[in-house]
């Protein structure tokens, strides 16, 4: 669907974006995350043609952005950070003109402003000015704006900063309802929101990929190692300690602040990957010790990403 | 084309929706209405000359006043990423925008048509010049507007943008007074870009293409400054 080769974008000599390739398939819905800075938002405005590439190429559906860019806009709709609208319009004349502008007949006009009103939720808000509405509605607006032509493409930058966690989640439910028949490419820094939504995460640093991969494998991959926490009643701690130490040769039993009172916490670190809890519980089976606790930490896409982005 | 018109309209509309207009018009009526009437008595002559012959300089004041908004305000907005990601070339943008501002310079023009209404009641009015005057009219704002439109696009900011559009359109305006500080060898030369003697020939009823010529390359020259501009902008 979308093919990106080797894109770079300085300005003067600051280089936003180095030399990035991605291929993009259709019905995907990919997340780009990224610290701040690290050129999700220029990638994103180079692939609506709102900036021009220093120098690489995309491609979509077979044509390259250089020479068919207006063709090109046609397939993408597009919703900027913030949402910055044209603030002095009604919300209805707003869409109207947006529709217009995207080529709808006039005789379908209500009927796809009606549809778009229903999916974002805009039906009590049409007859306002933009400049009254708040920045939820105004992003709901921005939604109904990017998806107005039903684009084969949705293009959304940050769609969901700014915002409630109630919108937040609504506008999550709208983009997996859309993300069924299209290609959704979105940026964020919340890594929640990237790892409920997204089909396969690209991690942006500094303007280069550091990785590429779907939301499971991406975490089954930086797995190496396994926590497990354990909480025990009221046990004899150095007894505890003793025990929990002959499970296996190349763990590492630490002592934790208990999490309530009346029990004795440890972390039990392993290099390995397997999972400890059924040592552990089988461990303790042979004494009479009672569990209060017994979990695994699995590796989060938080810690993933603090690793990729490390020396920012 | 069909781009061209939508754009063109949702400008021409929005000058309407905020207080702007009405504010630009008034202010316009009121100066050429109270500078024209209040020597027209003393002239004594049934024609309009005294009114066209004021235009050039309170046009290159109000003419930037109207464009100033046009691309200023949606860089500094950000709207105007949004208007570049619609499937709209950097044409349609341009001209669809100056003929916003054309169409509002010909509203702001439609008020005083009632002057030669008022004045072919006390005397006969040449319909030569009036034509001639308002044909000429048209013309040069369509120049300034123009040279507004670039100098919007230069900037984000609407009151930089109003300056440097209005020192444009004034020095167009002046140049013909000002040719004694310049060389006599290419006097005639920059007398040409002169706006003024060209519009008064035509507001004389003179229709001669050489005066047509030139405000239409001015036009021609603003919009190409513009698509310049936005293209190396993005």
């Amino acid at each position: 669907m979308i093919q990106v080769k080797n894109l770079t974008k300085y300005y003067n000599s600051f280089c936003a974006v180095d030399g990035i390739n991605l291929e993009i398939r259709r019905g995907e819905i990919l997340g780009l995350l990224g610290p701040n800075g690290a050129g999700k938002t220029t990638t994103l405005r180079m692939l609506t043609g709102f900036f021009k590439p220093t120098s690489g190429d995309i491609i979509v559906k077979g044509l390259s952005i250089a020479e068919n860019s207006l063709k090109i806009k046609e397939l993408i709709g597009y919703l900027p950070e913030s949402a910055p609208l044209y603030h002095n319009m009604l919300v209805f004349d707003y869409l109207c003109y947006v529709a217009k502008v995207r080529g709808i007949k006039q005789e379908n006009i209500p009927s796809r402003l009606k549809e778009l009103s229903e999916l974002c939720g805009l039906s009590d808000i049409m007859h306002q000015s933009v400049d009254e509405l708040s920045k939820g509605l105004k992003q709901r607006v921005g939604l109904a704006h990017a998806m107005m032509s039903d684009p084969e493409i949705l293009i959304l930058d940050e769609p969901t900063s700014g915002l409630d966690p109630n919108q937040i989640a609504e506008i999550r439910e709208i983009i997996k309802q859309i993300g069924k028949e299209k290609t959704i490419i979105f940026s964020t820094h919340i890594l929640s929101e990237a790892e409920a939504t997204c089909d396969r995460i690209v991690i942006i640093n500094r303007g280069k990929i550091v990785a590429d991969d779907t939301t499971q494998r991406l975490k089954n991959h930086a797995a190496s190692g396994s926590t497990v926490h354990l909480s025990l009643y009221g046990e004899d701690e150095s007894e505890a300690f003793r025990v929990l130490g002959t499970i296996a040769p190349d763990i590492e039993v630490v002592k934790r602040e208990p999490v309530e009172k009346g029990v004795v916490s440890f972390e039990i670190g392993s290099s390995r990957p397997e999972d400890l809890r059924r040592d552990i519980y089988l461990k303790i089976r042979e004494t009479n010790w009672i569990i209060a606790q017994l979990t695994r930490e699995s590796q989060t896409l938080e810690s993933i990403f603090h690793e990729l982005t490390k020396g920012n | 084309m069909k781009q061209i018109i939508n754009i063109a309209a949702k400008e021409f509309r929005d000058y309407f929706i905020s207080p702007i207009a009405y504010i630009v018009i008034s202010l316009f009526l009121v100066v050429t209405g109270w500078f024209f009437f209040s020597t027209f008595f003393l002239f004594d002559t049934a024609d309009m000359r005294n009114f066209f012959s004021m235009l050039p300089i309170i046009f290159s004041f109000i003419i930037p006043a109207v464009t100033m908004r046009l691309f200023s305000e949606e860089i500094n907005v950000g709207s105007y990423e949004i208007l570049l990601t619609m499937p709209v070339s950097f044409t349609d943008i341009a001209v669809g925008k100056f003929l916003a501002a054309l169409l509002f310079s010909a509203c702001m023009l439609l008020p005083t048509i009632s002057y030669p209404v008022f004045i072919s009641f006390i005397g006969d009015v040449d319909p030569g010049p009036l034509l001639g005057g308002y044909m000429g009219a048209i013309l040069l704002s369509g120049a300034f507007c123009s040279i507004g439109i670039f100098a919007s696009s230069l900037t984000r900011n609407q009151i930089v943008a109003f300056i440097i559009g209005a020192s444009i359109c004034f020095t167009l305006t002046i140049l013909d007074q000002i040719l004694f500080f310049i060389p006599s060898s290419i006097t005639e030369v920059v007398a040409f870009f002169g706006a003024d003697a060209h519009f008064a020939s035509i507001s004389k009823g003179v229709i001669d293409s050489r005066d047509i010529l030139y405000f239409l390359s001015v036009i021609f020259m603003g919009l190409f400054g513009t698509y310049i501009v936005m293209q190396e902008k993005n």
